[in-house]
């Protein structure tokens, strides 16, 4: 099934139909072994029981990164290739993404305040990460305030890269300001810092986090698929209408 | 080359006859500054401290402010379809409005940033080095408001998601501006890091700004 | 399970989480009852595109 065979809406729309159920099994089944690791993954000996909120904090922050990367990808598609998908796939993926790193920001307070005795510092990680929820945040108020769906498409797809390109600009900007939050202790050279049984459980939860948002993102774009089937059949009803 | 030049000359003299958008832009440059004394207290230590901070703030939000001047007022009177199918490149077209908008709003903002140092309490060399700051930041946030206001040119309403655009895009610029400004007043850090990264900001920004907002045009005004 | 002294924030950041999940997961239903409801109202009244064909979308 090549990318171009899947540019027909109704194809793709068949495809999702038969594949979602599985996707959600999938997902379910990732998380009930998730879950079940996090239940027995050990206490770390410096911060206690409260390192299981990084089992869903550290997730959540590789899918908000993540669902702006499906969007960049997706604005090249509609800018370049003009792939009649590639619109419906960055709309749909703005709002996930947002509530992901809204998810980040939120449980990484909740660990903040036991751990470091405050709700939020601004540090390099936590404010790059505010700063990405904000322009996940503007560029759902673009897509809802342009009118006309394709001319929404391609100012959000102008916007996503222009704002792709800050991400890291910001990241590394903010390392002037103190670092609270810890460095990279997973993706690094030399292997991973972390203990496999609390690495374990992470890459678990990564994975099940992972097939959620793939799920809920083909449920989404098919939800999108809808929508623009019915603005254009209340575009035919008022043509008919308005009428000899 | 011309073609460009006229158009420069032309944004030039609209924003100094038509209502003194570039003085209205220093005034409430001016204003800012003089609220945040109000919410903040009358401490001069403390407003000497956050001087930097406040006149950067300033400079943003007063430049943010200016934006609809760039783009939407042509495009209300037809001179923005004119530009686009006129024969000179867009990326220059626009980039060539964003100087004149620079030139008009950005600028008198650098020049009176001396002066509200003053009533911040900030001394010479503080205001100098803040002053410079926002000679090479302002650049950048005029070519970042750009992009957003090629994204908005559209809307009737587009003030305030311009605003909610832009402002995201604009943060390393006003981290960069302030680091750079206390480092040389007081910090440990050498002037010379923060600033010229700070330069480096504006000299993307004149790339990148007239690229994406050239597509912007061409792909919203179809 | 003993979570420790800190509990109360590791019971509310995964309540938190579920939160977000079940309002994402939410969101999605309501609106594909809502678009699928206007759909067959369309149906119904006997408008439909050139190219109708209801493949497959039985989820």
């Amino acid at each position: 099934m090549s990318l171009i065979e899947l540019a027909n809406p109704s194809r793709f729309l068949a495809l999702t139909a038969r594949a979602l159920p599985w996707l959600a099994a999938a997902t379910v089944l990732a998380f009930a072994i998730g879950i079940t690791q996090v239940y027995l993954a050990p206490d770390d000996y410096q911060q206690g029981a409260t390192v299981k909120i990084m089992f869903i904090h550290v997730p959540a922050a590789w899918l908000g990164i993540f669902a702006w990367i499906v969007m960049g990808v997706a604005a090249l598609g509609t800018l370049v290739w003009r792939h009649p998908l590639a619109d419906v796939a960055a709309k749909a993926a703005a709002p996930i993404g947002a509530a992901f790193t809204l998810m980040c920001l939120v449980t990484g307070s909740l660990w903040g305040r036991p751990m470091w005795g405050t709700y939020w510092v601004w540090d390099a990680r936590l404010t790059s990460v505010l700063v990405l929820f904000l322009m996940y945040l503007g560029v759902i108020a673009l897509w809802r305030t342009i009118d006309d769906p394709a001319q929404a498409a391609r100012a959000a797809a102008v916007l996503t890269l222009v704002g792709a390109i800050n991400i890291p600009i910001i990241k590394f900007s903010v390392d002037w300001l103190n670092t609270l939050h810890q460095p990279a202790s997973v993706f690094r050279l030399g292997g991973s810092a972390i203990h496999p049984a609390i690495l374990v459980p992470l890459i678990v939860m990564a994975v099940a986090f992972t097939l959620l948002f793939l799920t809920l993102h083909l449920a989404a774009m098919r939800n999108e698929i809808m929508r623009r089937r019915v603005r254009t059949l209340m575009m035919l009803q008022a043509g008919a209408r308005v009428g000899p | 080359m011309t073609a460009l030049c006229a158009l420069l000359v032309r944004d030039l003299r609209l924003a100094v006859r038509v209502g003194g958008g570039a003085l209205t832009g220093v005034l409430f440059f001016l204003i800012v500054v003089t609220l945040m004394p109000f919410a903040i207290g009358p401490d001069l230590a403390l407003l000497a401290r956050m001087g930097p901070a406040i006149l950067w703030l300033g400079a943003l939000l007063a430049s943010l402010l200016a934006l609809d001047r760039l783009l939407a007022m042509d495009h209300e009177d037809g001179s923005l379809d004119l530009i686009l199918i006129a024969r000179m490149p867009l990326e220059l077209a626009v980039a060539v409005k964003a100087l004149a908008h620079w030139l008009t709003t950005g600028l008198p903002l650098v020049i009176s940033s001396p002066l509200l140092g003053l009533l911040l309490n900030l001394e010479a060399k503080a205001s100098g080095a803040v002053a410079l700051t926002l000679l090479a930041g302002t650049p950048a946030l005029t070519f970042i408001g750009l992009i957003g206001a090629a994204l908005t040119v559209a809307l009737r309403r587009g003030g305030l998601l311009l605003a909610v655009l832009v402002l995201p895009l604009t943060v390393p610029v006003l981290i960069f501006g302030v680091a750079a400004s206390n480092a040389a007043i007081a910090g440990p850090v050498p002037f010379g890091a923060p600033f010229g990264i700070l330069c480096a900001l504006t000299l993307i920004s004149l790339v990148i700004g007239p690229l994406a907002a050239a597509v912007a045009l061409r792909q919203g005004l179809e | 399970m003993n979570l420790g002294p800190h509990a109360a924030f590791i019971i509310t950041a995964y309540v938190a989480a579920i939160a977000v999940v079940a309002g994402l997961i939410a969101w999605i239903v309501l609106d594909r009852r809502h678009l699928s409801r206007i759909l067959d109202d369309f149906e119904a009244q006997g408008i439909s595109r050139r190219s109708t064909r209801t493949d497959g979308d039985k989820w």
